[in-house]
């Protein structure tokens, strides 16, 4: 297999603040460096120059990309994957470094660029396909199945903007989809659109993978980079991470990325609490295991400090969803505690939550009515999806996510 | 490992910081031809849809413009070099508004088309080059205003052997146009002002060009300056072809011609320096 798309030490940096570098000396200075042909001088001094200046969004990135290989990227949000895109796309520059191609490379993320409304849905494919860089010819060839794979063939006359969103999209689509490109980059098209189109653009990478192009997929969608690439580049703060096996870099990127076994202890002074008790320790931890999806069990586990001795203490503990929904509220055993060090801990099983971010609240309680203290917030912490062999990589809503006892027949 | 090696050579495409000042990919722009013709098409229809009058409006604008100028001329009792005052003053609208619509488009062009820009690569010189060849389109039909000017005043003008030279004129002014055009669209990314200066720069502009009054009702000691300017000889050899009276010399057409090229050559210079990375500073 020959590699197709070859990048090598790119780094792009940006200058913040909106004059660029801010002033004419220091404007010349990299003119004339680019004049000669020499390094960004900003660049170079990078560890010495204010930093506040300027942002190196990547940092000598190089990975190569075979033929008809589905390469993931992934990373969180501001690691410098859309630079990347960018970059690939030629939208800009890189500062240093070099990417070299071989073929048209195009982009799902550009359908519907320099649609213009006044004109007719049969001039605006003429138009989105030149932009997107067929000639005519081309277009022309391609021009009933365009129109047939959109379903809009009776309003192909009519202004666009007259068009209904959804005719508009896949009017937009279609012509995307039709360009025949080398390399496709598909970026996060499964955060837009309804199943229908998620469907349609998922069915566009097989199709184009399997004749041998090449792919680019950019998702925060683990469950689809897992099951759709072949290889996943995992960048960090503008640098490759990790290369290799979707299963392995996933993994490695919810290590990455997750407070699991995430603890906070208390000193006596900034403990949280009143005089009648205190949080001095709080602990998330994951049942066998180091990441924390929907097929792992998780232990909440907690410290405090009793003043006064109780003769019925209990707890009570809300775990809330990060957008503020209750999921549930669970009460602790009754028991008689002294004065001094408490331990309580909670256990959360395997398959029944959903993925998503969550928070913990507990309250310390005596008589099994009276409020000692409400420790609001105490952690939080993200559940990842886990799904294996599945076909649905949209979001699956719900509080809960309970494996129960099905009896199919 | 052979096939590799061999294959080292096929990149179809390298991305590099910066391409060199020099190498302008002539090339690739022509393989973009279709596209080119798609925008000029794109804004030549797409403008007056859902207008009344359509494409009426190409001759309505220079014709109230020359009206209103003509009765002011006619006020100050402007000398026109014994031409008819509607016929001298329509042959400079007509002639201007191609020079000025050319440059307040092509000086938009990073920040009008930055949306499109930063989704998709073409040539961004595509954009500035389609501009010119629609508002050509345009002084085309303006020019056919002239026609029954022309044919009512037949007995007043005397066109001359330089309407073979009206081609040339064009091309210096759109060179102009599109030169300076590209040159403040580049630089409105980091001086946004330019955009503001350009807009009632260019009205100034006409007055400092002998589009309502003729080159030679400037007195002596004002000439070189007036001559400073490459616009004037366009103006004055176009009147004198159609009507007979201009005021110019090789050594004026040259330095026009001189300047249209320098400026066009700095504005592509400044263009390719800028159509990397605008999208940073945009």
């Amino acid at each position: 297999m020959s590699t197709v798309i070859k990048v090598e030490n790119v780094s792009k940096v940006y200058e913040l603040g909106k004059m660029g570098t801010g002033t004419l000396a220091s404007d010349i200075q990299r003119a004339f460096a680019r004049m000669t042909g020499k390094e960004d001088p900003l660049l170079r001094i990078g560890e010495t120059y204010d930093e506040k200046a300027i942002h190196i969004a990547l940092r000598d990135v190089s990975f190569d990309v075979t033929q008809g290989q589905v390469l993931g990227i992934i990373g969180k949000n501001g690691a410098g994957k859309s630079t990347l895109l960018k970059i690939l796309s030629r939208v800009t520059a890189p500062t240093t470094g070099k990417v070299k191609m071989k073929g048209r490379l195009a982009s799902l993320l550009e359908v519907g660029t320099g649609f213009h409304p006044e004109l007719s849905g049969r001039e605006n494919i003429f138009l989105n396909g030149a932009i997107l860089g067929m000639t005519n010819k081309e277009v022309a060839r391609k021009f009933d199945e365009i129109v047939e794979f959109s379903g809009v063939s009776k309003f192909i006359d009519t202004p666009v903007k007259r068009y209904s969103s959804g005719m508009y999209v896949r009017l937009a689509f279609a012509v995307a989809a039709h360009l025949e490109p080398e390399i496709l980059i598909v970026d996060e098209v499964l955060a837009v659109g309804d199943a229908d189109f998620q469907r349609k653009c998922l069915g566009k990478m097989k199709d184009v993978s399997s004749h041998g192009r090449t792919v680019l997929f950019v998702s925060h969608n683990m469950e689809a980079v897992k099951n759709l690439c072949q290889e996943v580049v995992l960048l960090e703060k503008g640098q490759v991470a990790e290369i290799g096996k979707p299963a392995a870099v996933i993994n490695s990127y919810f290590k990455r990325n997750t407070q699991y076994n995430s603890q906070i202890l208390f000193n006596e002074q900034e403990a949280p609490g009143n005089e009648l008790v205190k949080l001095r320790r709080a602990e998330l931890h994951i049942q066998q295991g180091e990441i924390l999806d929907i097929n792992h069990g998780f232990e909440l586990q907690f410290e405090f400090d009793l003043e006064n001795d109780y003769s019925e203490f209990s707890y009570s503990l809300n775990l809330f969803a990060i957008t503020g929904e209750h999921i549930f509220n669970t009460v602790s055993p009754v028991v008689s505690a002294k004065r001094g060090r408490v331990v309580a801990s909670c256990l959360v099983p395997a398959d029944l939550m959903n993925s998503g971010d969550f928070t913990v609240s507990i309250m310390a309680v005596s008589q099994r009515s009276i409020t000692l203290f409400y420790f609001q917030n105490v952690l939080n912490f993200e559940i990842f999806d886990n799904r294996e062999n599945e076909k649905w990589f949209g979001n699956i809503s719900g509080a809960v996510r309970p494996k129960l006892n099905w009896k199919l027949s | 490992m052979a096939a590799l090696d061999s294959n080292r050579e096929d990149w179809t495409q390298v991305i590099e910081p910066t391409e060199g000042l020099f190498k302008f990919n002539l090339r690739e722009l022509w393989r973009y031809r279709d596209l080119i013709l798609l925008f000029v098409r794109r804004d030549f229809i797409a403008v007056y849809k859902q207008t009344v009058l359509g494409p009426l409006w190409h001759f309505l604008q220079p014709l109230f413009t020359t009206a209103v100028y003509t009765l002011f001329i006619s006020i100050v009792k402007v000398p026109t070099d014994e031409i008819p005052r509607i016929l001298f003053i329509l042959t400079g609208v007509v002639l201007w508004n191609y020079f000025s619509s050319c440059l307040i488009k092509t000086s938009n062009t990073f920040i009008g088309n930055a949306s499109i820009f930063g989704k998709v690569y073409f040539p961004r010189l595509v954009i500035p080059i389609s501009v010119i060849i629609s508002n050509l389109m345009s002084f085309a039909i303006q020019c056919l205003l002239l026609i029954p000017f022309l044919i009512y005043y037949r007995q007043n003008i005397h066109p001359t052997i330089y309407i073979l030279a009206i081609p040339f004129l064009i091309l210096l002014l759109a060179m102009m146009g599109l030169g300076l055009g590209i040159l403040v669209s580049s630089l409105t990314i980091k001086y946004r002002d330019l955009n503001y200066l350009i807009a009632f720069g260019v009205q100034l502009a006409m007055y400092a060009t002998p589009v309502i009054y003729p080159l030679s009702l400037i007195p002596g000691r004002f000439k070189a300056i007036a001559s400073l300017n490459p616009l004037s000889p366009i103006v004055e050899v176009f009147r004198c072809a159609l009507l007979g009276k201009g005021t110019f010399s090789i050594e004026t057409i040259l330095y026009s011609t001189v300047f249209a090229f320098g400026i066009l050559i700095l504005g592509v210079l400044m263009f390719r320096r800028v159509e990397n990375s605008f999208m940073d500073t945009v």
